[in-house]
């Protein structure tokens, strides 16, 4: 409640803000005030309950071991980062470069597109053994996994946006004589863009999960194999620390294709 | 030729066909270069399909179609010819200028010579009444704005035949009024041959200087009417008796189709 009052104090203290100043500073403080007191929540119930901390730990816990291993935390972090940026790369270019294929050729859509759904229908537990086996330990089995994650959502949003043109805008580019290729650069491509960034934001966090995936099934490094590691050994509050870890790592993802869709998709 | 005068488009006995439906069947006629025609018809009569017969975008099942002498296909790679369809069918990523700019940028690179006309894309808004709007995205445009970007777009390689499926259609009155009035300046300015589709008796008697009326079941060509109306028009003119007149003889016409 002390969070709330904060909060409310904090916008009347100003009264010479403008109203759009106002609601956008509600805009943030209202749902910081509402993390506070759950996580203020969390803290005293742990406490109260006498909960162990190797089955909760509280917050404060957990931002201890932020303070204390944050060397081990980026040491696992860094791995993690860079798989699931090479499988968000990866995955998505072959995505994009098959729905370009199946738009152009509806025998290589009729052909190939059955067994993109069926690799999807496939559970991303299920696969990951199996490509940790085929590639090894190392990093090339965590991005190939977090690329496959990437590739279906993006390859039917592409082809859905190579397919948005209208008629009407292809029947322009035929009075103008214009060629296969200019019809895709000029038309094509760019109407896709808004369909594109749809599904590169699901990439940007499903491709963490499948790093984490493939680190789970084997590996000495990354945010998965510490995740692993820290639950075996009963260190909860690093095992919290890691999963905040993790999901920091889906927001950066995000919002940075989230910042690069409002630079370039701009009607 | 015929008198002198260059022939925009001829049509000898033809026709089109989509499967079994015949759309447009046996339309000969000859549009002389410079004229503005306005198109009328029951719906389904086929008015659209013949600017897309004339504009190379459906093929023509039987007999002949010359734009200028060429074959429309000719016609099409020369850009003799230029398209405004009911909608604006801007690319909404592009500015209205880059819009206008689109028909110079298609084939450039693959060195296909493009007509450029005498005014230059940004002269062209000034035409259309947009000028210092060049910037804007088309999102940012109304629809009568969008409608005069398409346009300036579609006389951006100055062409010879000007063809307008309804432009105008989907627009208010006061919009479709001052649009109108305009064209007709665009028209006088740039003497090209204009073949404009509308469904609204009173446009198409204003607009144009004949009046073709189609048919349905199969599309086929009813009457030509010509109006003999002074040039230039202005909107008191369709106050006046003779205007009225038109309106009666061209509904009569389309009731008895």
């Amino acid at each position: 409640m002390a969070v709330a009052e904060t909060t409310i104090d904090r916008t009347k203290a100003k009264p010479g803000l403008s109203p759009a100043t106002r609601t956008r500073l509600n805009n943030i403080a209202i749902p910081m005030g509402t993390t506070l007191t759950l996580l203020l929540i969390w803290q005293f119930g742990v406490r109260l309950f006498e909960v162990p901390t190797y089955i909760v730990p509280a917050p404060s816990d957990v931002i201890h071991v932020f303070q204390t291993d944050f060397g081990l935390l980026m040491r696992n972090f860094w791995p993690t980062f860079m798989e699931s940026l090479a499988g968000f790369f990866i995955g998505n270019l072959t995505a994009v470069l098959i729905a370009v294929t199946f738009v152009h050729s509806r025998l290589a859509e009729r052909a190939f597109f059955p067994i993109a759904v069926f690799i999807n229908t496939i559970p991303i537990l299920a696969i990951a053994p199996i490509l940790v086996l085929i590639f090894g330990p190392g990093m090339t089995a965590k991005v190939v996994i977090a690329a496959l994650i990437c590739f279906f959502p993006t390859l039917v949003n592409m082809v859905r946006g190579l397919q948005s043109v209208s008629p009407q805008a292809l029947e322009l580019a035929r009075i103008l004589s214009a060629s296969k290729i200019e019809v895709f650069w000029k038309i094509r491509l760019p109407s896709s863009l808004p369909f594109l960034f749809s599904a590169l934001k699901i990439a940007a966090t499903t491709c963490v999960i499948g790093a984490i995936v493939g680190e789970w099934i084997g590996a000495n490094v990354g945010l998965g194999a510490l995740i692993i590691e820290s639950t075996f050994n009963f260190r909860s509050p690093l095992l919290y620390a890691t999963v905040f870890m993790s999901s920091g790592l889906s927001v950066l993802l995000f919002a940075s294709v989230s910042i690069a869709e409002k630079l370039i998709v701009r009607w | 030729m015929q008198g002198g005068r260059t022939t925009a488009a001829s049509l000898s006995a033809a026709s089109v066909k989509f499967g079994n439906f015949t759309a447009l069947t046996d339309i000969t006629l000859d549009i002389e270069a410079g004229d503005f025609w306005t198109i009328l018809g029951p719906s389904g009569c086929g008015k659209s399909t013949m600017l897309r017969l004339i504009s190379d975008l459906v093929p023509p099942a039987s007999g002949r179609v010359e734009i200028l002498g060429k074959t429309t296909e000719a016609a099409r790679l020369a850009r003799e010819f230029a398209f405004v369809f009911q909608e604006a069918t801007l690319l909404p990523w592009r500015s209205a200028l880059k819009n206008v700019e689109l028909p110079l940028e298609i084939g450039r690179k693959r060195g296909i010579e493009i007509p450029t006309g005498d005014r230059t894309p940004l002269e062209l808004l000034e035409l259309v009444g947009l000028k210092g709007r060049e910037n804007a995205m088309p999102h940012e445009l109304s629809g009568g704005m969008r409608q005069r970007v398409a346009i300036a777009r579609a006389l951006v390689c100055q062409p010879k035949l000007l063809l307008m499926d309804e432009p105008f259609g989907a627009l208010d009155e006061m919009t479709r009024d001052h649009l109108n009035l305009q064209l007709l300046d665009i028209w006088k300015e740039t003497g090209t041959t204009i073949l404009f589709v509308t469904h609204s008796i009173p446009e198409a008697i204003f607009l144009g200087q004949k009046v073709l009326m189609l048919k349905a079941n199969p599309g086929r060509v009813k009457e030509v009417v010509e109006i003999d109306l002074p040039m230039p028009r202005d909107i008191a003119l369709r106050e006046t008796p003779p205007f009225n007149r038109y309106c009666s003889q061209l509904r009569k016409l389309l009731e008895a189709c």
